[in-house]
């Protein structure tokens, strides 16, 4: 018996990484009235929907994804941000 | 079986057919065709298909005038590319095409889907595109607006073109405010094939299926009348976005497959579903092959659900394609796509009934007779006058224009000129281009032409955008005379003779006298320049209504023209190669400065009478050139253009930026012409030659009775550029010319860099249409 | 010799280093389609340039799962020589072939031009043809290829003579304009640990005729054939 899910993730470059995209956001926010604005990263959404027995079961194969495809080891970090049943 | 309209159709009414674009008069002619009133699906399609840019109503009369045949041209006018022969058993498709209005909306997606639908067109032909060009136009650099239009096009031009490896070689970018609130961006593509690879676009064989190839059909770009009908809500709105968006993946692959299933044997026909999508695709197939055909909608493969015939005919969705098979072949042709992960589905069938007739399932939703779809659109020739207010610039006497005080110094308005973002260097732009892969890019952007070797011969082809709207606004029909002329001479420095042309005719609306008038003599320019130089028109494009409330752009009939260049031997840069080399100038100098760069960015004019073309002078000037380039005496040849012989000399010395080449040039024969329109006039028929035999190319000049003199010596870049002028030396330094002419864009463009962020992702909300 | 070129779909310079192969060395090539598992008896492996996957997620991140990448992993796994050039470092990277990854470029733009490049070994079979320190001229084309890795990989690197190529300026010093994507310590190329497999941003295949802009690649491709010939 399984059920759909949709799951958000969140995936951002790691801290610490020049993120150049990142930093033209933040300027060009400060040059537009924002000197508040502090860091910015720029990162990916990628809202997938699946099937699974229930929400920890997905949440477990959401992060399985990011670890095998979604996110970059290397450069990246994610964060299943909310699984919701449909 | 009868045509029934569908339940939930509109009702036809005077308003919803003047919502489509349609006249009373057409009205009354589609009465006369149907014998009967039209179904809602049939207004859309006679909508598409009697538009301007599917039926050339306004420009058909003039464009049948201009000539189009030649031995060496395979395919004219009239199909996805014109095709010409260059020997070898090859032949080289080709085709430009604007994607303006789009651009103005998005132009990140507005020019990567121009690209997208370029190449489509040439690798229907059979052919493997080799080369990409752009000819773009923006308004003033300094506006914030401009500037993110500009750098959308750029980077949606590169990111299409680069991912799916075509090189982007040439290009031209001008900056005028005429073109301030319609950017143009015309895209050319250039591809190769074998001649018995040529493949046309013709429907034929009864019973040969019908199929429909590579992305799903959604409800993009089914334009404002379209959907008048329905109710406005936001919701609406909303699943029908206006903006195509390109997929340059998919594109790669469709090309691949496309050219494996032209190989194969397994179709007669394929055509992209461009603008018009379904509709005029199957129509335009159907009337070159004088057959019948039926559609049935509810095989076409949606994107979303609930879509209507209407809907599935009108829609622009990129990156599709039609494709008539050979009937029992379909699982052949299934087998190919599946190869490349595209998706086929059998939508229709050619029929021996004379009959264009679309389906929704068993129900005839639309139904014309035979052709007279594509053929009984009309034509119109409307009234044609002169604008008296560009008369009156036009005879505005330029040489009565006081000089500012700063020209004292000639120095100052090589600097200003070479700083104007026109002229100036678009290194910018091109390094955003894989101008490289392929590997066959002998000269790339910033050249006369760019010249892409020919795999497997020793031959090349030379390619040239080129328009000066400027001298078109002021002179239509010199104008466009001068475009072809310049473009060959391009071609003809870079060591090709010239062959054909495509054009993209960009305008203001027809409808205006004073616009037709420019439409009329830009046609009769480009073709008695056309017939004079032996480059027949092979086909083109049509872009018009390029107008907003404060005015039409300038006219700007953009010459994409292709040369063949008969041994790579030939192939010559611009620039200046080897200290020690003599300088030689073809041509005559003038006092002409009408229309002149020179006038527009130190005078703010756009004023005069531009500089004429004697076309039976650029012919010997041409024959001159290739003459001396294969006895070998050529080292560089380039031509004067905008900003006249002082900026084509500084170009020369700087162009290369891994190598400057100073120069000493004495132009004391001229000491009887005004000073600022001998170096900054731009008088035609020109050009820089280096060579280490000028009495060689001098002599060869004088055997086409051209005019050649020896006007000074290439030297160390130490040197500089002294020149000898009007009484007067003076020496402009080659780290000055350079920095003009290569820090002008990127300075322009990092200053606005901070506070736009990056275009082409942060998007303003208060986009103009 | 025979050198298996794989075709992913979006590869778009697989064509360029067949000619380099075939037309500049007079060597054998064939063209690897990504979802065989058969390297055809290829004794040297390309994964060549381009967008496969069109780039989407991630450069690299699709093709790294096509079935061939299991063969090409063996056949480096043997000591056998894969040359993995722009997408293909990307690929190789993504795939654990090769250690690090390549983001986005600093100045965000796709970025076309010849580069100069410094040879740092000459201990490789791509690079014995070359002299160390010797400036080459070689193309770079993408908008994704700032080198990327944590400072122990890269001290690992730098220790274990791997980095093959550097960015430079044309007088083999280095400048703030002489590193074209920000890559950490201006890496262009680098090694595995077994020496056997090469992964670069810059263009070699482009660079094998000076007509078409330079003949500096050509070593590279004649170490090669050398050293797998040897």
């Amino acid at each position: 018996m399984t059920a759909s899910f949709r799951i958000e993730i969140r995936v951002v470059p790691r801290r610490g990484i020049l993120d150049p995209q990142g930093k033209a956001v933040a300027d060009a926010l400060h040059s537009l009235g924002f000197p508040e604005v502090g860091d910015v990263r720029v990162g990916r959404h990628v809202v997938v929907e699946t099937r699974a027995a229930d929400a920890a079961e997905a949440g477990r194969r959401a992060a399985e994804m990011c670890e095998k495809l979604l996110a970059n080891p290397v450069t990246e970090d994610f964060e299943i941000e909310q699984v919701v049943p449909v | 079986m009868p045509v029934t309209p569908r339940p939930g159709d509109p009702t036809i009414t005077p308003a919803l057919v003047a919502e489509h674009g349609i006249t009373p008069f057409e009205y009354e002619r589609l009465l006369a065709m149907l014998g009967r009133e039209p179904t809602f699906t049939e207004l859309g399609i006679v909508s598409a298909l009697w538009s301007e840019h599917c039926s050339y109503k306004h420009s058909r009369p003039l464009l049948r005038t201009l000539p189009t045949e030649a031995p060496w041209v395979l395919q004219g006018p009239g199909e996805n590319a014109g095709v010409i022969a260059v020997g070898d058993g090859l032949a080289v498709a080709f085709k430009i095409e604007s994607h303006n209005h789009p651009s103005a909306v998005e132009p990140y997606q507005g020019a990567a889907t121009g690209v997208g639908g370029i190449l489509r067109d040439v690798f229907t032909m059979g052919a493997r595109p080799i080369a990409l060009l752009d000819s773009l136009r923006f308004g003033d650099l300094e506006s914030p607006r401009v500037r993110y239009l500009f750098s959308g096009v750029v980077k949606g031009i590169g990111d299409y073109g680069n991912c799916v490896g075509i090189p982007t070689v040439a290009g031209e970018v001008v900056f005028d405010p005429a073109y301030e609130g319609n950017p143009l961006v015309n895209a050319m593509c250039v591809g190769l094939l074998k001649e018995e690879e040529l493949i046309r676009a013709v429907a034929q064989g009864v019973g040969n299926p019908i199929i429909a190839v590579g992305a799903r059909t959604g409800r993009d770009g089914i334009h404002g009348a379209s959907f008048a009908s329905e109710d406005l809500s936001e919701e609406n709105e909303a699943k029908r976005p206006r903006v195509q968006v390109g997929d340059p993946f998919t594109e790669k692959l469709l090309l691949e497959a496309s050219l494996e299933l032209i190989r194969s044997g397994h179709i007669v026909a394929i055509q992209d579903m461009g603008a018009a999508g379904l509709t005029s695709s199957s129509a335009e197939m159907a009337a070159r092959g004088d057959v019948g055909v039926v559609i049935d909608t509810t095989k076409v493969p949606a994107r979303e659900e609930g879509m209507t015939p209407y809907e599935l005919l009108l829609s622009e969705s990129q990156e599709r394609m039609l494709v008539v098979a050979k009937k029992g072949h379909e699982d052949d042709v299934a087998a190919i796509l599946q190869k490349w992960d595209l998706t086929a589905a059998v939508i229709g069938e050619v029929i021996a009934e004379p009959v264009y007739r679309v389906t929704e399932g068993d129900r005839v939703v639309a139904e014309f007779p035979g052709i007279r779809l594509v053929t009984d659109c009309p034509t119109y020739e409307p009234e044609a006058r002169e604008s008296d207010a560009i008369r009156a610039q036009r005879e505005t006497d330029v040489a009565a224009i006081a000089e500012l005080p700063e020209e004292s110094d000639p120095v100052w308005t090589l600097t200003r000129l070479l700083s104007s973002p026109t002229i100036a260097s678009k290194r910018w732009v091109h390094r955003q281009y894989d101008t490289m892969v392929r590997t066959s890019t002998v000269i790339g952007p910033g050249g006369d032409a760019a010249v892409v070797r020919l795999r497997g011969t020793d031959k090349a082809v030379a390619l040239k955008v080129d328009c000066n709207g400027r001298y078109c606004h002021l002179d239509p029909y010199e104008g466009a005379k001068q475009a072809v002329a310049e473009a060959a001479r391009n071609v003809a420095c870079a060591g090709g003779r010239p062959k054909a042309i495509t054009n993209n005719l960009n305008f203001g609306n027809p409808k205006r006298p004073e616009v037709y008038f420019q439409l009329r003599e830009a046609v009769r320019g480009m073709g008695e320049a056309c017939r004079a130089l032996q480059t027949p028109v092979t086909g083109g494009n049509v872009s018009l209504y390029n107008e907003n409330p404060n005015g039409a752009i300038y006219p700007t009939p953009v010459i994409g023209m292709v040369g063949l260049v008969e041994a790579i031997a030939h192939v010559t840069p611009a620039h200046f190669r080897r200290a020690g080399d003599a300088i030689v100038l073809l041509g005559e100098n003038t006092a002409e400065l009408g229309g002149s760069e020179y006038l527009q960015r130190v005078h703010g004019l756009a004023a005069g009478a531009p500089p004429r073309v004697d076309l039976d002078a650029e012919r010997r000037l041409i024959d001159a050139l290739l003459d001396a380039i294969a006895g070998g005496h050529v080292a560089s040849a380039h031509d004067c253009s905008d900003g006249g012989l002082a900026v084509a000399l500084a170009e020369c010395a700087v162009g290369d930026e891994e190598r400057w080449l100073g120069a000493d040039v004495d132009l004391s024969a001229w000491d009887a012409l005004p000073r600022r329109a001998l170096l900054f006039g731009e008088a035609q028929g020109r050009v820089v030659v280096s060579t280490a035999a000028p009495d060689a190319v001098v002599a060869t000049a004088a055997r086409l009775a051209y005019a050649a003199r020896v006007v000074g010596a290439v030297a160390a870049d130490a040197h500089g550029v002294p020149v000898t002028a009007a009484g007067g030396r003076f020496t402009a330094a080659l780290a000055a010319l350079a920095d003009a002419d290569g820090g002008a864009i990127p300075r322009l463009m990092e200053r606005a860099a901070s506070a736009s962020a990056t275009a082409g992702e942060s998007r303003p909300h208060h986009t103009t249409p | 010799m025979k050198f298996g070129i794989v075709t992913f779909p979006g590869s778009n310079c697989d064509y360029d280093a067949y000619h380099a192969v075939v037309d500049q060395l007079g060597e054998t090539a064939a063209y690897l389609w990504h979802k065989d598992r058969d390297l055809q008896g290829a004794d040297v492996v390309i994964l060549p340039g381009g967008f496969s996957y069109g780039d989407y997620l991630r450069c690299g991140a699709i093709a790294r799962f096509s079935p061939i990448m299991d063969a090409v992993a063996a056949h480096a796994a043997r000591g056998a020589p894969v040359l993995a050039i722009c997408n293909g470092f990307q690929i190789a990277c993504e795939a654990g072939l090769l250690p690090g990854a390549l983001l986005r470029n600093a100045s965000l733009k796709y970025v076309c031009e010849q580069r100069h490049l410094r040879v740092e070994t000459t201990d490789s079979r791509f690079t014995a043809g070359y002299e160390k320190g010797q400036v080459v001229r070689i193309p770079i084309a993408h908008g994704e290829g700032r080198y990327h890795a944590d400072d122990a990989t890269l001290d690992r690197l730098e220790a274990e003579d791997r980095v093959v190529f550097r960015y430079v300026g044309a007088d083999g010093g280095s400048d703030d304009r002489s590193n074209p994507n920000g890559s950490l310590r201006d890496v262009a190329g680098i090694l595995n640990e077994g020496r056997n497999v090469l992964g670069m941003m810059p263009h070699p295949e482009r660079a094998v005729e000076p007509l078409v802009g330079s003949g500096d690649g050509l070593a590279l491709f004649e170490s090669i054939v050398a050293r797998v010939a040897a």
